[in-house]
């Protein structure tokens, strides 16, 4: 799957060694690329969020025929307004902390977001958002393209992984992104102690500096190897951040408390990657259990994303902040036998920040399994997407970034109603 | 015997066709010729590699016991035992192949448990047959039982293993409401892949196989009961099904309508079509490429297309694609040796036989494995572990420095002891650990590197406490080092 840093590797040796500097220099080069200290957060859905059960359509009444026993009912929705076609729409119930930050005014709904002929495989639909690229989708990420596009020498915690392994979209042709799943592990030890021990990492460095021009493969290892002794004492000084509010014990809270804590210590990261599985709902999806399936999903995104929002805006840095939300699909209207959803297309994404302008964005489909208005695909099995992903990468990395979306997305994918930022 | 002229080759079959050697182990193939070598690792007999009564005898990778070991019913004991087997086995070629097939057919524990608890999914998925209270065959046995088995009898077994079933749903997949999963997946990903079926194959598969699913068998609430694989015949979708590509040899793509009593030949007869197609074949064989040769350098067409023809001359069968393969010159040529990204798993097993396991337990593996993105039992998804260069994080890479800091400080007697005839210089003492370690050349910058590094702190005269000190020091920048991360 990862042919992108295999070919690179084939390739990139000269081009992947000039993106390391030495490390007495990295802190300028990350106040200096830091500048703007705007930073965007993509939050990844794994497995295929289920939009209709996020963004429910609770008037329509084919949602409730075709969907008996994962529908929401009605009386439970959160209700977020009517959107440009006049349909009435509600947030999932457990998602209280995401209906506060849009009733700020901070958080934009993008509905029926996906492209034309929407892959139902996972690894295929990741790789097609990672790469933003549906006709050949084993090149580099979309993030990786943007880092790649930024000023030499790059520093190496320009990106930040919370997951252990490096996503797709993150994955360039010269910048390495660390993954650092967790802070209090990201260290170096000796098996020595006392003076003794403090003769190890200087040889691993030295021996990590080699670049064996006829060996690339290594030369790419080591080059992970000297990011990761170059990043130890920035990221560890992470480690002690608490955060002004209390993030709770989960996967996600915590990730998000790593990344408020870089933000807040002002370590020069722009790019960071969460994560949260879970979402390959095909059977007892648990749309409106007390305490399990996707109403747990739904209360853990929505309750760590309002304790990050809360911390970035009792610190003033809630302006530089840009949380994005994607994932590679939607699922079917219908609902399967096992109470569940099976992979289906097009799916909602979120923006959320205090640059943002919320909303609703888009318009929901007609779940009418005749397609009467064209919304569905697939023999009316599927809803079908109205707004290209990539019109929503192109006004983060144009308005967002301030990177030129043209060339990294491969095209002009500008779209001007699309200003949720 | 293996002529000094190809150690190297020696070295290379023995950390690719399994997990590297010990000293021991090494002196026992050098003394065999190469042909001999391989039909000792590929003609092993899978009902005569048991070892595990050797878990907890002196001499062997220690484990960790609880409360009792129990490798049959809680997961991090199963995840000790197979570790062990990697270490121990007198076939490593099984381990590893039960690896590839792992990996082939990734399925997860925590799903499982999540579905019948964590004593039900540990059977279902590692239980030995002769030592499960109702003879449960977990799911890495079957692997070990088919690792050089037959693919299409594999593909059988998996289609009707419990935690296969559990995996992909097949639980739901009934005649009114046909469950996606495992059609998709049999087809995607554990046979021809994406490009040589259309979405409407997938509807068709999943209705080939409603209807298998599982049934609790025994006393319920006792230690007889277990779950076992169940054709519920009322469940399955008796119409035909039409795919867009040949199922039968006379090119027929329809799998005829037949009583529901006779259903579950709609099975057979897809993963018959499935196992036996040509691109099945190919796409085998481009796997054992990136397993077996190389991962630097693309499968040759020529060596895909001829080990997919003796996969298909074969019946199917395995053991001569392996044994073909193992003697192949793009297998043996020297530029392909350290020129695969070596698993967590494997840089883990081959520490431990290269660095040292005595008083070492294979439970102190199992979170830094965590850390370098690998745990057994647990691939991230349907898809397996995302290989090559996607090891290497950065904190991937940490927890491999780390794991090996931690072993060399475990051994740090025994590596002493063993230095002890090359403490004279600081040189002898680097190339003893290079060889021990199977290391590719050493290029001259990290050997200056690792001298310094011995005569840091003082005039070198290979006394007791340097030779402790600075041996395991070695060990654990060689393992730490990128060259050490390839097999």
């Amino acid at each position: 799957m990862k042919v992108t840093r295999r070919q690179f590797v084939k390739g990139g040796v000269t081009a992947f060694t000039v993106s390391f500097a030495a490390p007495a220099f990295l802190s300028d080069i990350a106040r200096a690329q830091g500048a703007s200290r705007r930073t965007l957060v993509v939050l990844y859905l794994n497995g295929g969020n289920d939009a209709l059960s996020t963004l429910i359509p609770y008037g329509d009444s084919f949602y409730y025929s075709r969907r008996p026993s994962v529908a929401v009912p009605a009386a439970n929705v959160l209700q977020v307004g009517t959107d440009a076609s006049g349909k009435v729409l509600g947030l999932h119930p457990r998602l209280t902390g995401l209906r506060q930050i849009f009733d700020q005014g901070a958080l934009a709904l993008i509905q029926r977001t996906g492209y034309p002929n929407s892959s139902r495989s996972h690894f295929l639909g990741t790789d097609i958002w990672s790469t933003a690229n549906p006709a050949n989708s084993t090149g580099t990420g979309w993030l990786g393209r943007y880092l790649d596009a930024l000023p030499d020498p790059v520093d190496p915690l320009v990106g930040w992984s919370t997951v252990r392994e490096l996503p797709h979209s993150l994955e360039g042709k010269k910048v390495s992104v660390p993954a650092i799943p967790s802070i209090a592990g990201y260290a170096f030890q000796s098996p020595n102690t006392g003076t003794e021990a403090t003769y190890s990492r200087p040889t691993m460095a030295a021996i990590a500096s080699h670049v064996p021009v006829d060996r690339p493969h290594v030369a790419f290892v080591n080059g992970t190897s000297q990011s990761a002794l170059a990043t130890l004492d920035r990221v560890a000084s992470v480690g002690t951040y608490t955060g002004t509010v209390a993030y709770a014990n989960n996967g996600l809270a915590q990730a998000l408390k790593a990344v408020a804590g870089a933000i807040a210590r002002g370590i020069g990261t722009k790019v960071f990657w969460v994560q949260l599985g879970g979402f390959d709902t095909h059977a007892t999806q648990n749309t409106n259990a007390a305490n399990a399936g996707y109403a747990n999903l739904m209360g853990t995104i929505g309750d760590s994303l309002l304790t990050f929002h809360n911390d970035m805006r009792n610190q003033g840095l809630l302006q530089d902040t840009l949380v994005l939300q994607f994932s590679e699909f939607g699922r079917r209207i219908s609902e399967n036998g096992s109470q569940g959803t099976d992979h289906g297309a097009a799916g909602v994404m979120m923006a959320m920040g205090g640059g943002v302008r919320g909303g609703l964005y888009g318009t929901a489909a007609n779940l009418n399994p005749n397609n009467v208005d064209g919304s569905l695909e697939n023999s009316g099995g599927d809803v079908r997407y109205e707004t290209d992903f990539r019109s929503v990468y192109a006004r983060v990395l144009d308005s967002w970034l301030g990177a030129n979306s043209i060339p990294i997305l491969g095209g002009d994918f500008r779209k001007s109603t699309l200003n949720f930022l | 015997m293996t002529l000094v002229s190809e150690w190297p080759l020696l070295d290379h079959v023995l950390r690719r066709a399994g997990f590297g050697a010990t000293p021991v182990e090494r002196d026992y193939y050098a003394r065999k010729k190469y042909s001999e070598i391989v039909d000792e690792l590929v003609d092993f007999d899978p009902l005569s590699t048991d070892i595990d009564h050797l878990i907890g005898t002196p001499g062997h990778v220690g484990v960790t016991a609880r409360n009792g070991f129990m490798p049959n019913t809680v997961v991090n004991d199963a995840r000790q035992r197979w570790l062990f087997r990697m270490v121990h086995s007198p076939a490593p070629l099984q381990e590893k192949m039960a690896l590839f097939w792992h990996h082939h057919f990734a399925t997860a524990y925590s799903k499982i448990a999540g579905t019948f608890g964590a004593t039900e999914a540990t059977r279902m998925m590692a239980a030995k047959s002769s030592e499960d209270t109702a003879g449960v065959r977990g799911q890495i046995e079957l692997f070990r039982q088919f690792a050089l088995g037959n693919f299409r009898d594999l593909l059988v077994e998996v289609a009707k293993d419990p935690a296969m079933i559990v995996w992909l749903d097949g639980r739901t997949n009934v005649k009114a409401q046909p469950q996606e999963n495992f059609g998709r997946e049999l087809m995607e990903l554990f046979t021809f892949g994406i490009g040589n079926y259309v979405e409407a194959d997938v509807y068709a598969a999943a209705r080939v196989f409603t209807g298998w699913n599982l049934a609790q068998l025994g006393t319920s609430n006792t230690p007889t009961a277990y779950y076992a694989f169940n054709y519920r015949s009322a469940q399955h979708d008796t119409a035909a099904k039409t795919f867009t590509f040949a199922i039968y040899p006379d090119g027929s793509k329809t799998i005829p309508a037949r009583a529901a009593a006779a259903g579950m030949q709609d099975g057979l007869d897809l993963i018959q079509a499935l196992a036996t197609h040509p691109e099945t074949a190919r796409r085998l064989a481009r796997r054992l490429w990136t397993w077996f040769v190389s991962e630097v350098d693309a499968p040759d067409a020529a060596w895909v297309e001829r080990l997919a023809g003796t996969y298909l001359a074969n019946g199917t069968h395995m053991r001569p694609v392996l044994r073909e393969l193992l003697l192949s010159t793009q297998f043996r040529n020297p530029k392909r040796h350290h020129q695969r990204y070596a698993w967590p798993v494997e840089f883990v097993v081959r520490s431990l036989k290269e660095v040292g396991h005595v008083g070492f337990s294979v439970n102190d593996a199992l979170t830094p494995l965590l850390n370098m993105g690998q745990q057994l039992l647990e691939p991230p998804d349907v898809n397996g572990w995302s290989l090559g260069p996607a090891w290497f994080s950065t904190g991937g890479m940490l927890a491999r420095m780390n794991f090996a800091a931690t072993l060399a400080a475990n051994q740090r007697f025994e590596l002493r002891n063993g230095s002890r005839p090359h403490g004279a210089t600081p040189q002898a003492l680097v190339n003893f650990a290079i060889a021990q370690l199977s290391m590719p050349d050493v290029p001259a910058p990290v050997y200056n590197a690792l001298l310094d590094y011995v005569r840091a702190g003082g005039t070198w005269t290979g006394s007791e406490t340097q030779l402790l000190n600075k041996t395991g020091g070695v060990f654990h920048l060689l393992a730490g080092s990128g060259e050490y991360q390839f097999v």
